[in-house]
């Protein structure tokens, strides 16, 4: 369903589409929400689905004889077909509905992990990587006697290819898992020739999209990899919904995750058969309005056009690096070529917790820490953490020079 | 440019942002008697505290080196300042009069004897209105506690 691209980006009408824009905050001033990167607002069309979903059409799924629950059904599984579609998945049985990202690494962690590889084998992942494409491959160590290794970062934030290409060359590498976008850097990764590196050497490809599947086009055809996973929450959905999405022919191979209702074919007590995919990967009753939600979430972007979007971010990106760059005594962390709208900074003057106080003050909400990305963090020596800025399809370049005046005050209020 | 911040003075006192900026006792004790270190996990604030006492039980000498806020880090320099002199109980009495202190901004039991301390970590009394920023300024105590107590490690969660 690839809708028309509007010829023009009009920021303040997508604006007009999220209520809680409008809500005023302390003091009477507006919200300037620079944290999507951590979960991002919600336009009335999900808020809209989701209510409607439960007034009209609610029921359990794949369960009920009668009309609702057949409703229900086909909602949720237009849900599972709109999906794959905006991924570009080959078929709708490959998208496998989880809590979150989260999850879905960690189903792959356990089912593929523990059901497929052998011990002997190893992960490779990355310093850039989130908590959770970390802690699963670290319990799948532990558990399995499988090898974790770790693609070093350069300094200006991109993948060390050369070091991956050398954490490949003996072959026992099984998987590669990494970032399709940094979640503390905004780079994004060069997922094609980490896919054709990897399968050079025998290794399978996981990304993790969660940044990244909000920002561009995902195309699963082109990329070539063999997992990729997201979360509704970031792309404008509902939270409580993740997509796990992996070749066929590698679902059809993995034992279950969770054990329970509407994942099995028949059940004794001796033993239960599995049932086909995805419905074996989603035990018990499935997320279903937030699956609703989630329709609606990538109806809202696709009908704004992803690459529209990413043409706005690209813009807001630019706008920020200039507008960045002038505050005095910030250090931006990453430079790289690639990018996409998240900043995270370092105030020489003010720890990130004061900064982000002073800031929510002004009205703008940033994240302060260390993002859920903690090594990352060591790697460039920055222990006390960062303050992140991240943009959403609703951030405009006023907020971004809003935030430049804000840390330039802030940098005189601390000296 | 008309200050976003002026309001935030209330907060980030003089006296904060000076002990932010250049904390007292922020030095190792080699020869300490009672030592512990407290984490905020949250956000990564870190310290750790050294004591040194008295042979009648009083805190003779308070240090501290770690990481962390303006408000953590003045807290923690605060601390080291007004325990000095005070027994154990006194010490960690005063402490739970100063968490009231942050949480609610008042504290109605402090009574004439706690006056002077309380004045000294009252800049800090502004926290109240930060929940998330209160553990910030109770984290340095948490530590006293687990100083006394030989409990070696505290957490603000």
């Amino acid at each position: 369903m690839d809708t028309l691209t509007p010829a023009t980006f009009d920021v303040a009408r997508i604006r007009q589409d999220f209520p809680i824009l409008s809500q005023p905050q302390a003091r009477g001033r507006p919200l300037v929400f620079l944290d999507s990167g951590a979960s991002a607002q919600k336009p009335r069309a999900v808020i809209d689905a989701m209510v409607r979903c439960m007034e009209t059409a609610y029921a359990n799924v794949h369960r009920g004889a009668y009309r609702l629950s057949e409703l229900a059904t086909d909602s949720y599984e237009a849900a599972r077909t709109a999906t794959a579609r905006f991924l570009n998945a080959a078929d709708a049985r490959e998208i496998v509905f989880t809590k979150n990202s989260t999850e879905a690494m960690n189903l792959v962690a356990h089912s593929w992990g523990r059901g497929v590889m052998t011990p002997g084998q190893a992960v490779l992942i990355s310093e850039l990587e989130h908590h959770a494409n970390i802690v699963p491959w670290q319990m799948l160590r532990d558990d399995k006697g499988i090898e974790l290794r770790v693609c070093r970062v350069t300094d200006a934030g991109e993948l060390d290819m050369d070091d991956l290409e050398r954490k490949l060359a003996d072959g026992k590498v099984g998987l590669v898992a990494v970032a399709h976008m940094s979640n503390v850097l905004g780079t994004v990764t060069p997922v094609e020739r980490i896919v054709a590196l990897a399968h050079a050497h025998g290794a399978k490809v996981l990304f993790d999209g969660s940044q990244a599947a909000v920002h561009r086009r995902v195309d699963l055809q082109a990329i070539g990899c063999d997992f990729y996973c997201f979360t509704g929450h970031k792309l404008y959905g509902p939270t409580g919904i993740g997509v796990l999405w992996a070749r066929l022919e590698h679902l059809d191979r993995m034992p279950p995750f969770l054990g329970g209702g509407d994942m099995i074919s028949v059940v004794t007590f001796e033993k239960s058969e599995w049932a086909a995919v995805p419905a074996k990967f989603e035990a018990g009753t499935p997320p279903i309005i937030e699956a609703v939600g989630l329709h609606a979430a990538i109806d809202y972007v696709t009908a704004i056009g992803m690459p529209a979007i990413e043409a706005h971010e690209r813009s807001l990106v630019d706008h920020a690096m200039g507008a960045l760059s002038e505050v005095p005594g910030l250090t931006l962390l990453g430079r790289a070529q690639d990018r996409g709208g998240v900043f995270a900074f370092a105030l020489d003057a003010a720890h990130p917790h004061d900064l982000a106080t002073l800031l929510d003050r002004a009205g703008i909400a940033v994240r302060a820490g260390r993002h859920c990305a903690e090594p990352l963090h060591a790697r460039f020596g920055l222990d006390n953490g960062t303050t992140r800025a991240s943009f959403g399809l609703y951030t405009t370049k006023e907020e971004v020079d809003l935030l430049a005046r804000a840390l330039t005050e802030a940098r005189e209020f601390f000296k | 440019m008309s200050g976003l911040f002026d309001d935030l003075r209330d907060l980030y006192q003089e006296v904060i942002l000076d002990h932010g900026r250049k904390p007292r006792n922020f030095r190792r004790l080699e020869d300490a008697d009672a030592t512990a270190r407290g984490d905020n996990p949250m956000c990564g604030d870190r310290i750790e505290l050294f004591l040194k006492m008295t042979p009648d039980h009083h805190i003779a000498e308070a240090a501290f080196q770690g990481r962390g806020c303006a408000i953590s880090t003045a807290s923690a320099s605060l601390m080291t300042e007004v325990v000095k002199g005070k027994t154990a109980d006194e010490a960690k009495d005063l402490g739970a009069k100063f968490r009231e202190l942050a949480m609610t901004g008042t504290c109605p039991d402090c009574g004439a004897a706690l006056q002077d301390d309380m004045e000294r970590l009252a800049p800090l009394s502004g926290v109240h209105e930060f929940p998330s920023r209160v553990k910030c300024a109770t984290l340095a105590w948490h530590t006293l506690n687990a100083a006394l107590d030989g409990t070696k490690e505290a957490s603000s969660e």
